[in-house]
């Protein structure tokens, strides 16, 4: 009996063993995400998960809305920002880990044009004036709208264009704008639309060359300096798999970090 | 703290915004109200329901919903281009579609309740005196709900300052077309510009308040003259 009791507790113990080391492996991390890597996250997250017990929760929208939500106490213990003024002001506000700041990825713009029925490039469409909205992220605060104001001066159509602009208030609603047609044109995320099967080979690739890089840094907030999930996540997408998923989505990722 | 050329037109946009949904609303919603509160209709129950809706429905609905029908593609924007419109989403006049949607129960129950409480004595008594329906209306029901229409305008008009969900999903914050107050004030916060965003808030705050102490003020004058407290 008492032999039996015996083995009973060692199988106990060896259980609890097993479910404490579970838990300590598995751990969440809340990810505020800029809207323009909402595809790209999903799938590095998606990917991490098969190979972790670390789970993800996830949060889209513009980087503005972040940069003030963090400043005002939001819980997230990972910052993904379009931009890399915003990580930057939050490590100098103390809010964040500062040597955890990284370029994690390098933004591509693209003109998409909705009116795929025409055949007509959507680069002559927009030479030709021939459009009846353009969408673009609000440049007041959308790296990805800044950036396409440079290109617009750089192809000289900023002034002529200017009555027909539509703001979104970050990437995705101008891509939404566009792709409900409600934009004839707009100026998006290369992210948004590589993969997308109706737009396969119908947008234009803006060359790198005619804007200033889009910077995309991440920061861990100072409350997931041990969050072994937190860390998980950087760790992976610093990793050839993470950046592979990445060039996959059209960004550019850095050589070395 | 000045207020920005960009913020000047943001209120300016938004008075004539809501001026002209408040008027043309009035027009629409008289008939409607009227209708509800007369009619022995089985129609009655639904057509308020769906009257109310913009009530409980999330701004996201109603935006959604009116930019997919108002687009290229939709039902109402294939009738805006059959007409050589074009479509209205990005533009004044979708906003005032959109707002008119949106504030109709803010103007039509006030008035409904109104018709309603006047009852259908003093409209009689108007046509045996041999008042034409235009008269009976204007010389009848107009004076005696105007509590009622009152009541109806401040709350469109003042809803209508106040809409913010469905102008961001689909006005695309063009500068004195569409970008109103509630657009510019989340701009700023966005672009973290603050102190501009605590200014137009503040703004803002004052209007709704004195807005709605006046109706208050001007509720309770009436029930404490009327000859029926609490009508």
């Amino acid at each position: 009996m008492t032999c039996l009791m015996k083995v009973y507790s060692g199988w106990f113990a060896a259980m609890l063993g097993v479910l404490i080391s579970y838990d300590a492996l598995a751990e969440s991390a809340h990810v505020a995400v800029a809207a323009n890597f909402r595809q790209s996250m999903q799938a590095l997250v998606t990917e991490l998960e098969k190979d972790s017990n670390h789970k993800y929760i996830l949060s889209f929208g513009s980087s503005g809305k972040f940069y003030g939500q963090i400043l005002h106490g939001a819980p997230y213990d990972l910052f993904f920002s379009a931009d890399a003024v915003k990580p930057k002001a939050i490590a100098n506000r103390g809010l964040a880990v500062s040597e955890s700041r990284f370029t994690y990825a390098t933004g591509r713009l693209v003109l998409l044009s909705s009116r795929m029925e025409l055949a007509e490039p959507a680069r002559d469409i927009l030479t030709r004036g021939t459009f009846n909205k353009l969408a673009i992220a609000n440049p007041k605060f959308a790296p990805y709208g800044v950036a396409t104001l440079e290109v617009l001066e750089f192809l000289d159509r900023y002034e002529i264009t200017k009555s027909k602009w539509v703001l979104g208030e970050n990437i995705a609603q101008a891509y939404q704008f566009v792709d409900s047609g409600n934009a004839e044109l707009g100026f998006v995320a290369l992210s948004q639309v590589i993969h997308q099967k109706k737009y396969a080979g119908v947008f234009w690739l803006i060359p790198d060359s005619w804007h200033k890089p889009i910077e995309q840094q991440a920061i861990m907030l100072n409350k997931a300096k041990n969050n072994a999930a937190a860390l998980a996540l950087i760790n992976f997408i610093k990793s050839n798999k993470g950046q592979n998923i990445l060039t996959n989505y059209g960004y550019l990722t850095p050589e070395n970090y | 703290m000045n207020l920005t050329p960009d913020d000047i037109d943001a209120i300016w946009l938004t008075l004539r915004l809501a001026t002209t949904v408040t008027l043309l609303l009035l027009v629409l919603a008289t008939p409607i109200a009227w209708w509800l509160a007369k009619t022995q209709s089985w129609l009655k129950i639904p057509i308020g329901a769906l009257v109310a809706l913009p009530l409980v429905l999330p701004p996201t609905v109603l935006g959604f919903y009116l930019l997919v029908f108002m687009g290229p593609n939709g039902p109402i924007g294939e009738f805006t281009q059959a007409l050589g419109l074009g479509t209205l989403p990005f533009t004044f006049s979708g906003l005032v579609l959109a707002s008119m949607v949106y504030s109709l129960p803010f103007v039509v129950q006030p008035i409904q309740n109104a018709i309603e409480s006047i009852g259908d004595r003093p409209i009689e008594v108007a046509a045996t005196l041999g008042a034409g329906p235009f008269d009976r209306f204007f010389s009848v029901v107009l004076p005696l709900a105007k509590p009622g229409f009152i009541t109806a305008t401040i709350l469109g008009f003042a809803h209508t300052v106040g809409e913010f969900g469905i102008v961001l999903m689909m006005g695309g914050s063009i500068p004195q077309e569409t970008r109103v107050v509630s657009i510019q004030i989340y701009d700023h916060v966005e672009a973290l510009q603050y102190a501009n965003a605590h200014l137009l808030a503040a703004i803002m705050l004052c209007f709704s308040f004195i807005v709605l102490l006046g109706l208050y003020g001007f509720q309770r004058k009436r029930s404490g003259v009327g000859l029926h407290y609490g009508g």
